[in-house]
């Protein structure tokens, strides 16, 4: 584990990469009545950090590894992702990550994400060879996609239903020594395993979900 | 009544007074990010919820797109509205329009993360030929908000008489320093008891010699005098590099 002012850097909600436009299904979640309150919140994030959550840190973990199969990660995260709309949200992410970060820690590795996928790498993947490129950890990479998810579906939460603003971070802080943890399992996982063996469980109501949210005619909202 | 004028014929900022306080945009402002000419000019039109945005960019292609090749970015807080009512106005072919989603903060898609902007601008222009003007319409905001200058060249703000003559004393960074204020709904000002001269003056104190559209959008020619704006804008832009 690093402590670094870059990787404070990476993991602010501020750093410029168009997050601030998704709710991590917490949107959906909420019009589907399952998410209407600080309870439910909790719940909510308990169930992402036993489905999807792991998977995503994995990858990143993964992809920041010395010398990652960059195209064999994106095929394997996207065959665990089986909502086309969260795929393409993802790609966009990757995407727009690539940009700012571009600029912030320059370096060789990001021709080989740009040439992934016409559409963008899958954001972990973008996530961990960014993390590399800044010199940070696998570790700090999956670390970093724990909190974005943590960090996103708080911030929706709030804005969404006036939740209140302290219980909402108190909620994120009890859960910091748990990602703390995840992150270590996946950073093992990382090193010690294929593409294709790492995790892939998935929420299949959070696919759904992402899939009716994105026919709404209004929401506030990408997803 | 504004001193120098008659409001009903609003101002015209490119009227050739070169000197006067509501001339051309001054050289001083052009920004030194980009290369002129390189690129299609990218205009920035922001402004507070139901000011005009969404009837300017209407209005400027009606005015503009036979001699211009125009493409348009729309930021929505909510929906994809703004993207289909310019479809449903058939103002521009569908693949000349995008829509971007902002989330609960239109500001920041503007300003602070201009990434998902950034992406579908560069979208639009490499997806159609030649573009020379790329219009990107703000979601409706407060007046704190402000276009980055890694995102456009130029930048409008939109207000309009029925949200208060007290709007432009109020500043902010749209009302001061947008290199065309747009005040619009003129037409509306005897009943809300808005009173121009007062926005005029106003609006001349905050921005020096920046120049102000006094307009009513819904007349047939409404945007006339934005579009010559823009038609300079573009003459300065694209002169750059042939020069």
């Amino acid at each position: 584990m690093s402590t670094s002012a870059t990787l404070l850097l990476l993991a602010d909600s501020r750093f410029p990469t168009g997050a601030h436009a998704h709710s991590a299904g917490i949107e959906a979640s909420h019009a589907h009545g399952d998410v209407c309150g600080v309870a439910d919140l909790v719940e909510f994030l308990d169930g992402r950090l036993l489905t999807t959550a792991p998977v995503e840190a994995a990858f990143a973990a993964a992809a920041t590894t010395s010398a990652p199969d960059l195209h064999e990660l994106d095929h394997q995260l996207a065959i665990r992702t089986p909502s086309p709309r969260l795929r393409a949200v993802s790609r966009t992410l990757g995407r727009q990550l690539v940009r700012p970060a571009e600029r912030a820690w320059p370096s060789s590795k990001y021709a080989a994400l740009r040439a992934v996928h016409p559409d963008g790498p899958m954001q972990p993947v973008a996530l961990g060879v960014v993390a590399g490129a800044a010199g940070l950890t696998p570790f700090d990479a999956a670390l970093c996609s724990l909190h974005h998810l943590v960090g996103a579906a708080t911030s929706a939460a709030i804005r969404l239903l006036g939740l209140d603003p302290f219980d909402v971070h108190a909620i994120a802080a009890r859960l910091g020594p748990r990602l703390d943890a995840l992150a270590s399992v996946a950073a093992q996982q990382a090193a010690s395993l294929q593409p294709e063996d790492l995790p892939a469980t998935n929420s299949m109501l959070a696919d759904i979900l992402a899939e009716h949210h994105a026919t709404w005619e209004v929401r506030l909202f990408a997803s | 009544m504004p001193p120098e004028h008659n409001p009903d014929q609003p101002h015209h900022p490119g009227d050739g007074h070169t000197h006067g306080h509501h001339d051309g945009l001054p050289d001083d402002t052009l920004w030194a990010f980009g290369s002129p000419g390189a690129r299609p000019l990218r205009i920035g039109i922001g402004g507070p919820v139901g000011s005009g945005k969404t009837a300017l960019v209407a209005a400027l292609c009606r005015l503009l797109a036979d001699s211009v090749s125009i493409v348009v970015v729309t930021n929505d807080i909510f929906t994809t509205e703004d993207a289909e009512a310019l479809r449903r106005m058939a103002v521009l072919d569908d693949h000349r329009i995008a829509a971007v989603e902002t989330g609960a903060c239109p500001h920041t898609a503007i300003r602070d993360d201009i990434s998902a902007n950034l992406d579908a601008v560069e979208k639009l222009e490499a997806a159609n030929e030649r573009v020379e003007l790329t219009l990107l319409e703000s979601g409706g905001d407060n007046l704190t908000a402000i276009f980055s200058r890694a995102l456009v060249d130029r930048q409008i703000f939109v207000i309009d008489v029925a949200g208060g003559d007290k709007v432009p004393r109020k500043g902010g960074p749209g009302v001061t320093t947008a290199d065309l204020l747009v005040i619009n709904k003129i037409d509306l000002a005897p009943l809300v008891h808005a009173d121009l001269a007062v926005m005029d003056r106003d609006a001349q104190a905050r921005r020096g010699s920046l120049p102000i559209a006094f307009t009513s959008l819904t007349e047939p020619d409404g945007a006339a005098l934005v579009a010559d704006w823009v038609r300079a804008q573009l003459a300065a832009w694209h002169g750059v590099a042939s020069a």
